[in-house]
């Protein structure tokens, strides 16, 4: 039998793809890889759809064995994680009923008085997002910015000890969070930072700072400077060469460093569990407590966290055009 | 346009000299080449004139006013460089138009230089595409279209053929320099290619080893090289240097029995120049050598080389002393054969050895 290497494919190749890639053992294999990366896909979203369902389970279903697929959803654990709750005593009852049949009562009441009870308030998990979403975005914000210039002038400008310099910045990295965690609570609590916004946007700026400038740097190096200098013979100011020129070509790095570094601040757990109680406290710390509080709320904890999944998402997502060429870190630009 | 004036002009890197002081006055409308072997210092002295190196020492005045300390932009000259450095993220039509919006053009003035400058080079059709897209060729177009739609006082090019294949290089050469001729704007050229040099320069600016060698037009630098390096760097092959001794009217070759009979008018600057005798080299282009049976120079073939009209020949007048001769097609040369010449009278140069300067006649006068 004639082999692929004598005969060829046999149809017109008219797609881009080099000579050995074709034959049909090659496409077997690429076919296995495919679903090997498939395979793993799955397994790497189990807990996020396990999550995702979790959520929208009544209390019954959530702890049932085995875990049931099919269920009927509910809001149970959003009124959970969203309020405050109180039982109902048996007396006052009829009352609500009456009430809800009426048409008197939101939807989430609804709900809490299926389980008993009546909402007496807010919850604070709304406002620990509202921290997360503040601090979390001003130091991104932040930290992008400040690592942009710094990384910048690394890049262009002959500074002394420049070596030394990005090792040092570099070095704030190397401790684990739990080692400087007690000093750093010991400095904050005597510079009344503890528990604020600003201590804690200032403490991810700096910790975000060091991988910003760092990644910004590759991304600015590989920028021809001709393109800077060709500016300034054109007319331009060094700054407006900067931001006319550097800026858009540096945008994917931009885009990359910007994920990362929301990523960090929003999921950052040790320091916002010792530096903050309860004004700055963040979402992360807050889901973990709900942990202890009485029984067990799975479904609230898994729409806190669904909830606490979603601004990364949006973010990442929206950027994502930049990201697939940013995460190769420059090495196919052009 | 303008006069560029380069007074003791200096440029260290720590210890390392990249541009010895130099004195040059590139006048208006002039079309200067800086021609050099790599690494002379080409590019640091044109990127001092643009102010984007700063000068170890030394003036750079602009039409007599001292600009060496003033920013790139402040300075009203136009840089092409090799890379063209266009810009790759906006349009061919932005990148022309970009120096422009530095200077706050209405955007009715810009369309119009812009168009007017499209027009010119022709690459109309280009306008919308990306730089990225284009080919070699059109990038450079473009890279002109953005320095001459300013209009500036100066035009700066560092080797802009270089990246472009021979072919391409020879048309584009023209058209720049006929771009030249339109506009007459002040020029300097920047290149290692001597062909490009000798085809597009009002004046040539040789240097080597962070120097100026010698200044003149084309046919000065050709005929009448300053001194050793010029003479062997320009022309290709460069021009002959054989080893002599002089005295009496005679240069004794090394090596046969070769006399060469000095020209009459040479005769008193040698002397002069030499303090009577001593050693010198008999310096002539392999086109003034002229194939006779009864030359008074003779050597062996040692190769042969067809180009095209004429033959080149490499002949040893020596043990290792291997000179070039062009000679017509119709003489057969064999490789061992014994030839005989004479040198042109009128193109013949002397050289002293030990400081490896060009004698002159004018010196001796
Ligand atoms: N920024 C710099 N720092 C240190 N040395 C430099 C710098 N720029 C140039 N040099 C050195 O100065 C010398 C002259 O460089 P220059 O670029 O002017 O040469 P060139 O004549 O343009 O050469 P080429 O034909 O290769 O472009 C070179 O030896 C180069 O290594
Ligand atoms: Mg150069």
């Amino acid at each position: 039998m004639a082999t692929f290497y004598e005969t060829g494919p046999g149809y017109p190749v008219t797609e881009s793809i080099r000579v050995d890639r074709v034959s049909p053992t090659a496409r077997r294999i690429h076919a296995v890889r495919a679903f090997v990366v498939l395979v793993f896909a799955i397994i790497t979203l189990i807990p996020v759809f396990v999550m995702g369902i979790t959520a929208f389970k009544s209390r019954a279903d959530v702890v049932s064995v085995p875990p049931k697929i099919i269920f009927k959803p509910t809001l149970e654990g959003f009124v959970f994680l969203f309020t405050e709750r109180a039982v109902v005593s048996k007396v006052r009852l009829p009352e609500f009923q009456k009430k809800a049949e009426a048409g008197e009562l939101s939807l989430f009441e609804r709900i809490a008085l299926n389980t008993g009870q009546e909402i007496t308030g807010p919850s604070d998990y709304v406002d620990r997002l509202k921290n997360s979403l503040i601090i979390a975005g001003i130091s991104t914000i932040l930290s992008v910015g400040l690592g942009l210039f710094a990384a910048y002038a690394f890049s262009r400008f002959p500074i002394g000890g420049k070596d030394d310099l990005l090792f040092f910045i570099l070095s704030t990295r190397m401790l684990p969070p739990v080692v400087v965690t007690i000093p750093l609570f010991l400095m904050y609590r005597q510079l009344g930072l503890h528990d604020s916004h600003l201590g804690m946007i200032l403490l991810y700026t700096v910790f975000n700072l060091s991988l910003s400038v760092w990644l910004l740097k590759g991304f600015i190096d590989e920028i021809p400077i001709e393109y800077e200098e060709a500016a300034l013979v054109d007319g331009y100011t060094r700054f407006q060469a900067f931001y006319k020129i550097v800026l858009p070509q540096a945008v994917t790095g931009i885009a990359a460093t910007t994920v990362f570094c929301l990523i960090f601040a929003w999921n950052e757990y040790a320091f916002a569990l010792m530096l903050t109680s309860d004004d700055a406290r963040t979402a992360p710390p807050s889901i973990a407590t709900m942990l202890g509080r009485g029984g067990i709320e799975w479904s609230a904890i898994a729409a806190g966290s669904l909830g606490f999944l979603i601004p990364v998402v949006i973010v990442t997502f929206a950027l994502r055009n930049y990201l697939l060429r940013g995460v190769t870190f420059g090495a196919i630009r052009r | 346009m303008a006069t560029i004036e380069l007074q003791k002009v200096e440029k260290r890197f720590g210890d390392f000299q990249a541009v010895k002081p130099m004195d040059l006055t590139i006048h208006d409308g002039e079309f200067v080449v800086l021609l050099g072997p790599s690494g002379c210092g080409k590019t640091t002295t044109l990127r001092m004139i643009s102010g984007l190196e700063a000068v170890t020492s030394g003036t750079i005045l602009l039409d007599g006013r001292n600009v060496t300390w003033l920013h790139p932009s402040e300075r009203d000259i136009a840089f092409v460089f090799q890379l063209y450095a266009l810009y790759p993220h906006i349009s061919v039509r932005d990148n022309i138009a970009f120096p422009l919006r530095a200077q706050g053009e209405s955007k009715e003035t810009i369309e119009k230089r812009v168009k007017e400058v499209v027009d010119l080079l022709q690459i109309g059709h280009l306008l919308d595409a990306r730089p990225g897209k284009l080919s070699g060729g059109d990038q450079q177009r473009v890279a002109l279209a953005r320095a001459l739609v300013r209009r500036p006082a100066a035009f700066l090019m560092d080797e802009p053929l270089g990246a472009l294949d021979a072919d391409f290089r020879e048309s584009m050469r023209a058209e720049i320099k006929q771009l030249h001729i339109d506009q007459h704007a002040t020029t300097v050229y920047v290149t290692h290619d001597q062909v490009e040099a000798m085809a597009m320069g009002d004046r040539i600016v040789v240097m080597s080893d962070a120097e100026i060698q010698q200044i003149g037009t084309p046919s000065e630098v050709y005929y009448k090289p300053a001194n050793v390096f010029v003479a062997r760097f320009i022309g290709s092959p460069g021009m002959n240097l054989a080893r002599g001794h002089y005295s009496e009217g005679r240069v004794r070759l090394k090596g046969q029995n070769n006399v060469y009979a000095v020209p009459d008018d040479w005769q008193q600057a040698l002397g002069k120049a030499l303090g009577g005798s001593g050693d010198v080299l008999v310096g002539f282009r392999p086109e003034a050598a002229r194939i006779s049976a009864d030359g008074p120079i003779a050597g062996e073939v040692y190769a042969t080389e067809l180009q095209g009209a004429y033959v080149m020949l490499y002949i040893n007048i020596n043990e290792d002393e291997i000179i070039h001769i062009r000679a017509e097609r119709i003489h057969q040369h064999q490789i061992g054969d014994t030839v005989r010449f004479d040198i042109d009278p009128r193109m013949v140069r002397f050289f002293d050895p030990a400081s490896e300067r060009a004698i002159t006649r004018e010196a001796a006068q």
